[in-house]
């Protein structure tokens, strides 16, 4: 575990004892009062430490699978300039999934085992992904109301209690808003073109606007971890809270955007200075969570496919490595790259993984997948997977 | 406007190839880094497409005997290793050819001199990639060998002479070559024997004959758009 700390062991092999270990806890509880930031060589309580690895996994998770329904228009879109926008974006969505998993590394969580739990269906990731893009107006809808909520979630958590997941959630709020943008504008171009555009258009936000709203999770008083998140300032607003400045914000967009958004009982209210909205059906949401929805299966179908197909690639990396070290090589530059992304359409790169990044001098080569294990320890670990 | 069109064809299909394995990589830095070279391929094609024309009208509503890419790009993805194999041939050639544009005084030269940075990572990526599969596991290297074996068909063609693109096109060739011949060496594998297409049909993607994958990917590529006529995106 990471979290052992000089101090810690200074304790000896006989553990801390009762006093040490509250003074801990109270050190713990003093540093998030004073909204001072948890690093990951802090002592934290194993339960924080649970729920974040939890929470930052389902994120990463949520990246990845992400990917696939707006990859399904890649080759499909219809201009060139919407095309590099929505390859950038997916190529944006794997680099957010990197540094979340490499964020959840910091809490002694590897990447292939937070993979391997996906991929047995054993952890979560956004349920929005499990509906299908049907046409090229959904990924305007994705854009504009699947990111504007996962924004509306995720700038809180750029003041999170947890350091590296603040700080990785700062970067990628940054470019989640760029995307939101984006899906706006993608929107605006179909409202405002030909009628079959603005039907498009409308469809998809028809569609797209209900579980949008869902994303923010279930109501305040059917919230399973929300009391302990907040008290541990992982969390800062509660669901309904977030749910309902989202809504706000929308109305507007919506018409500017020329189109409605598919629920009559939405309308201002003075008294709160907020809007009403209808009665989400938390009943699909449910069906939708436990596995029922209309791209549960296909979306991990295809995840653990990539994941099964890329085996023997990752294999002879691995292999490759290991042979080079034993000759005492030093290692040849791996698969990266030296420079910086440029052009606004391009997408900002991660900055320290093998795919995208100059290795450090006396790395080791640098096509093993996960940056921080080495390749010896991905080959051991893909073997107890398959 | 051929050379424009042949160049910026080349970077269209390929990056639209390469664009199909996004959520399919076998790994996650690979969904970046070949995202990253689609994305680069396809900022060249803009800037080619746009000195021969309208680069939507080029790219969507051309019929698949006005293109003048080479065949090889336009080569189905096959496993990753088929892909490193067309890589490793495009990214050397495009690498060595663009450095002589930038080089030159002609009407490439500042996108060559741009380009060819970007040229430079996709090679080394194929390049690395192609020492790791050859000389990593059994299983690899015979998959990369057989990538290399299936591909080297369609290398001859990329040394026809395009119009408009004056360098010298059989040193080009010598030095592709060389090069190609080092990397796969390294990598414990030998290149190919059999013919290439150049010797006995001499240019064929370039005067718009290409391959019964390209009319399907086109079909897909094209369909949206043309769904519309008239439309704006």
């Amino acid at each position: 575990m990471v979290a052992v700390t000089a101090g810690r062991t200074a304790q000896g092999a006989a553990g801390m004892t009762e006093a040490a270990a509250q003074t801990e806890e109270a050190a713990f509880d003093a540093a998030v009062a004073a909204d001072e930031r948890i690093e990951p060589r802090d002592w934290m309580p194993e339960a924080y430490r649970a729920t974040l690895v939890r929470q930052m996994a389902q994120h990463a998770h949520s990246e990845i699978i992400g990917m696939q329904p707006e990859a399904n228009w890649i080759t499909r879109a219809p201009s060139l300039r919407r095309k590099a926008i929505l390859m950038a974006k997916v190529q944006d969505e794997a680099g957010h999934g990197l540094y979340l998993y490499s964020a959840a590394e910091t809490l002694g969580t590897s990447r292939d085992e937070l993979l391997d739990k996906l991929h047995a269906g054993r952890q979560r990731y956004s349920s929005i992904f499990n509906y299908p893009t049907l046409t090229w107006a959904d990924v305007g809808a994705i854009g504009w109301l699947v990111d504007g909520a996962a924004i509306t979630n995720q700038v809180p958590l750029c003041r999170c209690s947890y350091g590296p997941y603040a700080r990785a959630m700062v970067r990628i709020c940054k470019e989640e808003s760029f995307h939101q943008r984006q899906g706006f504008e993608l929107l605006l171009a179909l409202s405002r073109g030909t009628p079959a555009q603005h039907e498009m258009a409308q469809d998809a936000v028809n569609r797209w606007w209900w579980p949008s709203l869902m994303m923010f999770g279930p109501p305040d008083d059917a919230s399973a971890h929300s009391a302990q998140s907040m008290a541990w300032k992982i969390k800062r607003h509660s669901n309904d809270e977030l749910r309902r400045r989202f809504v706000d914000i929308c109305v507007p967009q919506a018409q500017a955007l020329g189109l409605t958004l598919p629920d009559p009982d939405i309308r201002w209210n003075e008294e709160r200075g907020q809007h009403d909205y209808g009665e989400i059906d938390w009943t699909e949401f449910q069906e939708v969570l436990k596995g029922n929805g209309p791209c549960n299966d296909q979306r991990l179908a295809q995840r653990r496919e990539a994941h099964e197909e890329g085996a023997w690639v990752r294999q002879a990396a691995a292999a490759y490595a290991d042979k080079h070290r034993a000759q005492g090589e030093s290692p040849s530059q791996g698969p990266g790259r030296a420079r910086p992304s440029d052009g606004s359409d391009t997408a900002a790169t991660p900055p320290d993984h093998p795919g995208t990044a100059a290795p450090s001098a006396g790395s080791e080569p640098s096509a093993g997948p996960s940056p921080s294990t080495g390749p010896e320890v991905t080959a051991q670990s893909m073997e107890a997977t398959t | 406007m051929t050379a424009a069109l042949a160049l910026g064809d080349d970077a269209l299909v390929l990056s639209h190839r390469l664009g199909e394995w996004a959520g399919h990589a076998p790994v996650l830095e690979e969904e970046v880094a070949l995202a990253n070279i689609a994305l680069d391929l396809l900022g060249q094609a803009r800037t080619l497409l746009s000195l021969a024309g309208d680069e939507d009208e080029l790219a969507f509503l051309r019929e698949e005997r006005s293109f003048r890419n080479v065949q090889l790009v336009e080569q189905p993805n096959g496993d990753f290793a088929h892909t490193i194999a067309r890589q490793l041939f495009f990214s050397v050639y495009q690498h060595l050819l663009y450095e002589r544009l930038a080089a030159g005084t002609g009407e490439f030269t500042d996108l060559a001199a741009k380009a060819v940075k970007e040229v430079a990572y996709h090679r080394d990526h194929a390049e690395q990639w192609v020492l790791r599969l050859g000389d990593g596991t059994a299983e690899s290297h015979e998959r990369m060998r057989r990538g290399l074996d299936a591909l080297w068909r369609y290398t001859g063609e990329l040394f026809e002479p395009v119009e408009g693109v004056d360098i010298d096109w059989r040193a080009l060739e010598g030095d592709w070559l060389s090069a190609v011949t080092s990397v796969v060496g390294r990598a414990t594998l030998a290149l190919p024997t059999g013919p290439r297409a150049g010797a006995w049909t001499a240019g064929a993607g370039r005067q718009g004959l290409h391959t019964e994958p390209f009319g399907r990917m086109l079909a897909e590529m094209q369909h949206l758009h043309r769904s519309h006529p008239g439309a704006s995106w």
